[in-house]
């Protein structure tokens, strides 16, 4: 109990101080990969927890971009409206998405989401004179504050994600080990035994669909401000992919899984384009390694040998 | 008489050819224990399946205290107070005994979910693995939970899909004493194949045979009935 709090504190403090001692490369790295998180963590709320796997978050991180970014550039927004615009934006198009989605289940759902990011890809595209399509656009450095803090400077930046970092990460761990959370893994676990228990699965899902929506919407507006660019790349498959690797790497269904995900993906990615230009190869190699070994992902073989209490 | 708690009319339930249930009319008093016996393949869970929403029927209509709720879907049924219990242990196997129960007690919005939890885990005697991850209890124990998941939801009617299947004899005498506990609040319906148990609890048998009603009535008219006799209980 009180254990997994501490472990939850003790990671956060951790990454506090790392700022201090980290040279300048890895110190973008860190806050990157912490917005990243946030994404996957939401990610995993749909897919660790309510057994949702979807194909499609790639629209809900790119909504969130695009109605900040576009909120700030076409709109003049300031920075902080622009953030909460690109949360909700994330909830609200995974609630639509969601409605129609979850009329379906297993490689249907897939589909469907698929087909829905491709859908928000092409519609990025096609509104080019707006969003200037692949190109994209960059958020100008004077829009990119919060008050005082000048969020392109690394020190502000750093600790803007990390504060975001922080908020995902305990609401997660509060939302997992409340009466929804247990009810979002009883639809993982088994949806028959759910309904006769008398839960509405499609009620149950969605909120979880949303919730996973605001998470991607929140991280797809950070990644805007704090990186200053907004591009269709980001709409792509890949960016659907991503957060899936991640989980799987880290442990689906564990709080702490998309982080550490997040991070052994980037720096093996990272160190491996440093050698070859088969980065792709090595990714593929650690997710057999991963699939032969710990199909459960880093956490998830942890829990499994003796670390029951990991949330 | 006592009132009548749930009614099927003519209901139905076909599988391209197989009249699983067929026409079946069917009455159950409120307050009482009313068992549901018949060979192997005759449709008891079929029938149970159709009163409790799992599955949709082919014709007919099912009212319970008073309304209609065949269009109803299976957890609006719940939430009106029937709760259905497996022939086939259907348990949370990954997840620990503790939430299992926890997930049935906690839609009724407890505000001491920890302790209603761990008191209906003692009805059964399970309180002492809560921890315990429900998967890796033996077979009886299973069982045991599935019948605490039904009664933790604290549910008007009651429907049980042979729950002593696989359980000792002392579990199956301390099942007998839960089930008569909660009545006359709850009003259960039982399909059981043990004779002992149907004729030390119930107030009323009904006997299926191919889908339909062969008949219904207190043990005593069950047990005189030739058609029941040569049908079932093997003359
Ligand atoms: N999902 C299904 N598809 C096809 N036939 C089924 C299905 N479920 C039950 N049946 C058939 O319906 C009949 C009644 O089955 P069931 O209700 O399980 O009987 P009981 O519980 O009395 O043993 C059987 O012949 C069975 O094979
Ligand atoms: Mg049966």
């Amino acid at each position: 109990m009180t254990r997994a709090i501490a472990l939850h504190l003790a990671v956060l403090a951790l990454l506090f101080a790392a700022q201090f001692i980290l040279p300048p490369y890895h110190h973008t790295n860190i806050a990157r990969i912490m917005v990243l998180a946030v994404f996957a963590m939401g990610y995993n709320i749909a897919f660790g927890y309510t057994g949702l796997l979807s194909l499609g978050h790639a629209l809900f991180f790119a909504t969130g971009l695009y109605a900040t970014g576009l909120g700030i550039e076409l709109w003049g927004l300031p920075a902080a409206p622009a953030l909460v615009l690109g949360l909700l934006a994330g909830g609200a198009i995974a609630a639509a998405t969601g409605v129609l989605a979850l009329r379906t289940g297993g490689v249907s759902f897939m589909i469907v989401t698929l087909m829905f990011a491709q859908a928000g890809y092409l519609t990025i595209l096609y509104f080019g004179s707006y969003t200037r399509g692949d190109e994209g656009f960059v958020i100008a450095r004077a829009a990119r504050s919060l008050g005082p803090l000048d969020l392109s400077s690394d020190t502000p930046r750093y600790f803007a994600a990390l504060i975001l970092f922080a908020l995902g990460l305990l609401a997660n761990l509060a939302l997992v080990r409340s009466r929804l959370g247990r009810a979002m893994v009883a639809m993982r676990e088994n949806e028959e035994r759910s309904r006769m228990l008398g839960y509405n699965p499609f009620k149950v899902k969605l909120t979880a669909l949303v919730i996973s929506g605001l998470y991607a919407g929140a991280a797809g507006a950070a990644y805007g401000v704090l990186f200053g660019y907004v591009g269709a790349s980001f709409a792509a498959i890949q960016y659907s992919i991503m957060p899936l690797l991640y989980v799987l790497l880290g442990g689906a269904g564990t709080t702490l899984g998309p982080f550490l995900g997040a991070l052994l993906m980037f720096y093996l990615i990272d160190l491996s384009s440093g050698v070859t230009t088969a980065h792709l190869f090595v990714v593929g190699a650690a997710l057999l390694v991963l699939v032969l070994f710990a199909p459960k992902g880093i956490l998830g073989w942890l829990r499994d040998r003796g670390a029951k209490w990991l949330p | 008489m006592a009132a009548i708690i749930l009614s099927a009319r003519g209901l139905s339930k076909h599988y391209d050819g197989i009249k699983a249930v067929e026409a079946v009319d069917f009455d159950l008093q409120a307050g009482q224990i009313h068992a549901l016996i018949g060979p192997n393949g005759a449709g008891k869970t079929t029938f149970v399946s159709l009163l409790s929403g799992r599955i949709p029927p082919s014709a007919g209509r099912i009212t319970f205290d008073g309304a209609d709720i065949t269009k109803l879907p299976a957890h609006e049924r719940v939430a009106r107070g029937i709760a259905y219990t497996f022939q086939i242990t259907s348990i949370y196997a990954n997840l620990p005994v503790f939430d299992n129960v926890a997930l049935a007690i906690q839609r009724k919005g407890s505000r001491t979910l920890r302790a209603d939890t761990m008191a209906a885990l003692a009805r059964v005697g399970l309180d002492p693995m809560a921890d315990q991850i429900a998967g890796t209890l033996a077979y009886g124990h299973q069982r045991l939970l599935e019948i605490a998941m039904g009664l933790s939801m604290d549910p008007k009617l009651l429907i049980l899909d042979e729950p002593t299947q696989g359980l000792a004899n002392a579990e199956i005498d301390a099942f007998n004493t839960l089930i008569r506990a909660v009545t006359p609040k709850t009003t259960v319906l039982l399909i059981e194949h043990n004779m002992d148990v149907v004729m030390d609890l119930a107030d009323q048998i009904t006997v299926l045979n191919f889908g339909e009603t062969l008949a219904t009535g207190t043990p005593a008219e069950i047990r005189a009935n030739p058609a029941v006799q040569s049908a079932y209980l093997g003359g």
